[in-house]
C-alpha cells in the first residue's frame, strides 16, 4: 500500500481530457510537493473541476498521465484511496443518515482503526460533538459543511482534494475551516490541493497557485512573485489580469 | 502487476457490510420506505387472489389448477421486488449525491455489487416476507408448502433479479437519472415473454425459442408443473440455473464496463439528468 518511495504526492504530466469534441484540460503538468498546500485557480469552466476529478480516478484521462502518491490513477487506483480523500459540492453525504451514522459507513469504507475513537476526535476538533445523532439533512449549511470535512478527514488522508471547500459559508466559518485546513495538513504534513474562487482563501492558505484558464496553466508560482510579476496587491488583480488576458497585453506592450 | 491486479479484485467484507450498514440506517429513518416495501405486493397479491378464487369457482380446469396465480404472483414479485431493491439502493446513492463518494472511496464494484445484491434480499424479506403469510390466511395459499422447490425457484429468480439490476444500474451510471425510468419498468419487458400466467405454448411458435432463453420462464413453468401435475422437474431448475450463470456475468460485465465508460465521459461528477 505505500507509495513509492521518491515518487511526489501528486504529479500530472501532459494531462489532456476532452468531453467528446470539447477540449476540458489541455495538456497541463505539475508537481506538488510533500507536505504542500496548492491552489487552483480558474474561472467557470477553466478545467479545475476536471482537473480534480482525474487526480481522484473518477474520470480517465483522454491523453498524459497522473499518479498520485506513486499509483497510475485511475489504473492503480486502489493502492492509494485509502490514503486520499476529498471534499466538493458536486458529493454530499447522505442527508438521512446522522452525522455519526455517516462517519461510521466512511470509516469502515476506509478501514479506519478505532473508529468510535476517530470520529469523537473529529468530533472534538470540528465542533460537532453536540451534532453526532442529528440527521446531517438537518444541519445549517456551515454545520453541512464541517460534516463534509469530517467524511474527508476521517481517514487522516495524506492526500487531500478539496474543491470550493468553504463556499456558501459565511466568513467566520470559511474562516474557522481554512484555519482546521491548515493546522491539519502542519500536524499530519499533508498534500493538499485546492481549487477555490476565494481569493482571500488561496492568499492565507496556498504557498504555490496554479492558474487555469481554458484547460490550460496560464500561470504557476507563489503567491508573493505572482504578486510582483503582475504589479498588482492581491490575488484577485492578477486573477482578473488573467482572466481578461492583460497579462498577455502587458507582456505583449513590454 | 499482478499485485495491483489483485489489490484491484481484493474483496473485503467490512467494506459489504459498511455498505449494508448505510442502507438499512436509510431503511430505519425512512417508514415510508418501509411501508414502500410491504404496500405493493400485498395489494397484488390480494387481487390476484380474489381473481383466483373468483375463477376456480367457476371453471373446472382452473379448479384443478389451484394456487397458480397466487403463486405465479408471489413469484414474479420475488424477481420483480430482487430487481427493484437492488436497483433502488443503488439509486439512494444518485438521489442523494453520494455515488462520487463511494467511486472515490476504497470500495471496490464487486463489493457495491455485493452489498446491492444482500439489500435486495433483505428488502424484498421485509415486503415478501409477510405477504406470504397473508396469502395463507386469506387463501389458504402456502408458498412455503412448495419445499424444497421453492429454494430452486428463488435462487433462480434472485439470479435473473441481480443480473438485470447490475445492468440497469450501470446504465444509470453511465447516462445519468434520465436512464432511471428502466429501473421501474425494465422487468415488465420480460413479464409476458417469461410466461408467468400462462404456459409457453401459448406463445405464437416463433416466440417460444424467445421465452426458452430467458431463465425466470423456466421458474414458472416449474411452478406450474408442480401445482398442476404435482410433479417437481430438476431438468428445469438446472437450465435455468445454467442461463443464469451466464445472464448474472452478462449483468456484472455490463455494470463494469458501463461505470468505464462513466470514468470516460466524466459521467460520475454529473449524476443529474
Amino acid at each position: 500500500m505505500c507509495a513509492m518511495p521518491d515518487s511526489p504526492p501528486i504529479a500530472v504530466d501532459r494531462l489532456v481530457k476532452i468531453y467528446k469534441t470539447i477540449p476540458a484540460v489541455d495538456g497541463i503538468s505539475f508537481t506538488l510537493a510533500p507536505g504542500s498546500i496548492t491552489g487552483l485557480l480558474g474561472g467557470n469552466g477553466a478545467g479545475k473541476t476536471t482537473t480534480i476529478a482525474t487526480i481522484m480516478g473518477l474520470t480517465t484521462p483522454t491523453a498524459g498521465r497522473v499518479t498520485v502518491l506513486g499509483a497510475d490513477m485511475p489504473r492503480q487506483r486502489y493502492r492509494v484511496l485509502q490514503r486520499m480523500n476529498f471534499e466538493s459540492p458536486y458529493v454530499e453525504v447522505p442527508m438521512r443518515l446522522t452525522v455519526r451514522q455517516n462517519m461510521t459507513v466512511f470509516g469502515m469504507l476506509y478501514g479506519v482503526e478505532d473508529l468510535r475513537g476517530r470520529i469523537a476526535q473529529l468530533g472534538r476538533e470540528l465542533d460537532l460533538t453536540d451534532l453526532l445523532d442529528r440527521p446531517t439533512g438537518r444541519l445549517s449549511a456551515g454545520q453541512k459543511t464541517r460534516v463534509s470535512l469530517a467524511k474527508a478527514l476521517i481517514n487522516n488522508p495524506d492526500v487531500l482534494l478539496l474543491d470550493e471547500p468553504t463556499a456558501s459559508l459565511d466568513p467566520d466559518t470559511a474562516d474557522w475551516v481554512r484555519a482546521h485546513l491548515a493546522r491539519y495538513c502542519r500536524e499530519r504534513h499533508a498534500t493538499v490541493l485546492l481549487a477555490s474562487h476565494n481569493m482571500t482563501e488561496v492568499e492565507r492558505l496556498c504557498e504555490r497557485v496554479i492558474i487555469m484558464k481554458r484547460g490550460r496553466i496560464e500561470d504557476d508560482d507563489t503567491p508573493a512573485k505572482l504578486l510582483a510579476r503582475y504589479g498588482r496587491r492581491t490575488l484577485e488583480e492578477v486573477f482578473l489580469d488573467v482572466a481578461r488576458g492583460n497579462g498577455e497585453s502587458r507582456e505583449a506592450a513590454q | 502487476m499482478s499485485g495491483q491486479h489483485q489489490t484491484a479484485m481484493s474483496f473485503s467484507p467490512r467494506r459489504v457490510a459498511a455498505m449494508m450498514l448505510r442502507y438499512w440506517y436509510l431503511l430505519r429513518s425512512s417508514w415510508p420506505r418501509l411501508l414502500d416495501l410491504v404496500y405493493c405486493p400485498t395489494v397484488q397479491m390480494i387481487t390476484w387472489g380474489f381473481l383466483q378464487y373468483y375463477i376456480t369457482t367457476n371453471a373446472g380446469f382452473f379448479a384443478r389448477a389451484g394456487g397458480t396465480f397466487i403463486g405465479a404472483v408471489l413469484l414474479w414479485d420475488i424477481l420483480f421486488r430482487g430487481q427493484l431493491g437492488f436497483s433502488i439502493s443503488f439509486l439512494e446513492e444518485m438521489w442523494s449525491r453520494n455515488i462520487g463518494n463511494l467511486m472515490m472511496s476504497p470500495l471496490r464494484p464487486f463489493e457495491f455489487i455485493t452489498a446491492l445484491m444482500v439489500m435486495s434480499v433483505v428488502r424484498l424479506s421485509i415486503g415478501a416476507v409477510p405477504v406470504t403469510f397473508l396469502a395463507i390466511a386469506f387463501f389458504g395459499f402456502n408458498l412455503y408448502g412448495l419445499g424444497l422447490a421453492l429454494v430452486a425457484f428463488f435462487l433462480n429468480l434472485m439470479l435473473t433479479s441481480w443480473a438485470i439490476g447490475s445492468f440497469v444500474s450501470g446504465l444509470i451510471l453511465r447516462n445519468g437519472m434520465g436512464a432511471e425510468n428502466l429501473a421501474w419498468s425494465i422487468m415488465f419487458l420480460f413479464m409476458p415473454l417469461t410466461c408467468v400466467y400462462y404456459p409457453v405454448s401459448t406463445l405464437p411458435v416463433w416466440l417460444q425459442p424467445v421465452a426458452w432463453i430467458l431463465p425466470p420462464t423456466y421458474v414458472f413453468e416449474g411452478m406450474r408443473a408442480l401445482l398442476i401435475q404435482k410433479v417437481f422437474r430438476p431438468e428445469l431448475m438446472l437450465d435455468a440455473l445454467a442461463l443464469n450463470a451466464v445472464l448474472f456475468a452478462g449483468g456484472v460485465f455490463a455494470f463494469l464496463k458501463l461505470l468505464q465508460s462513466a470514468r470516460r465521459h466524466g459521467s460520475l461528477m454529473q449524476t443529474g439528468e
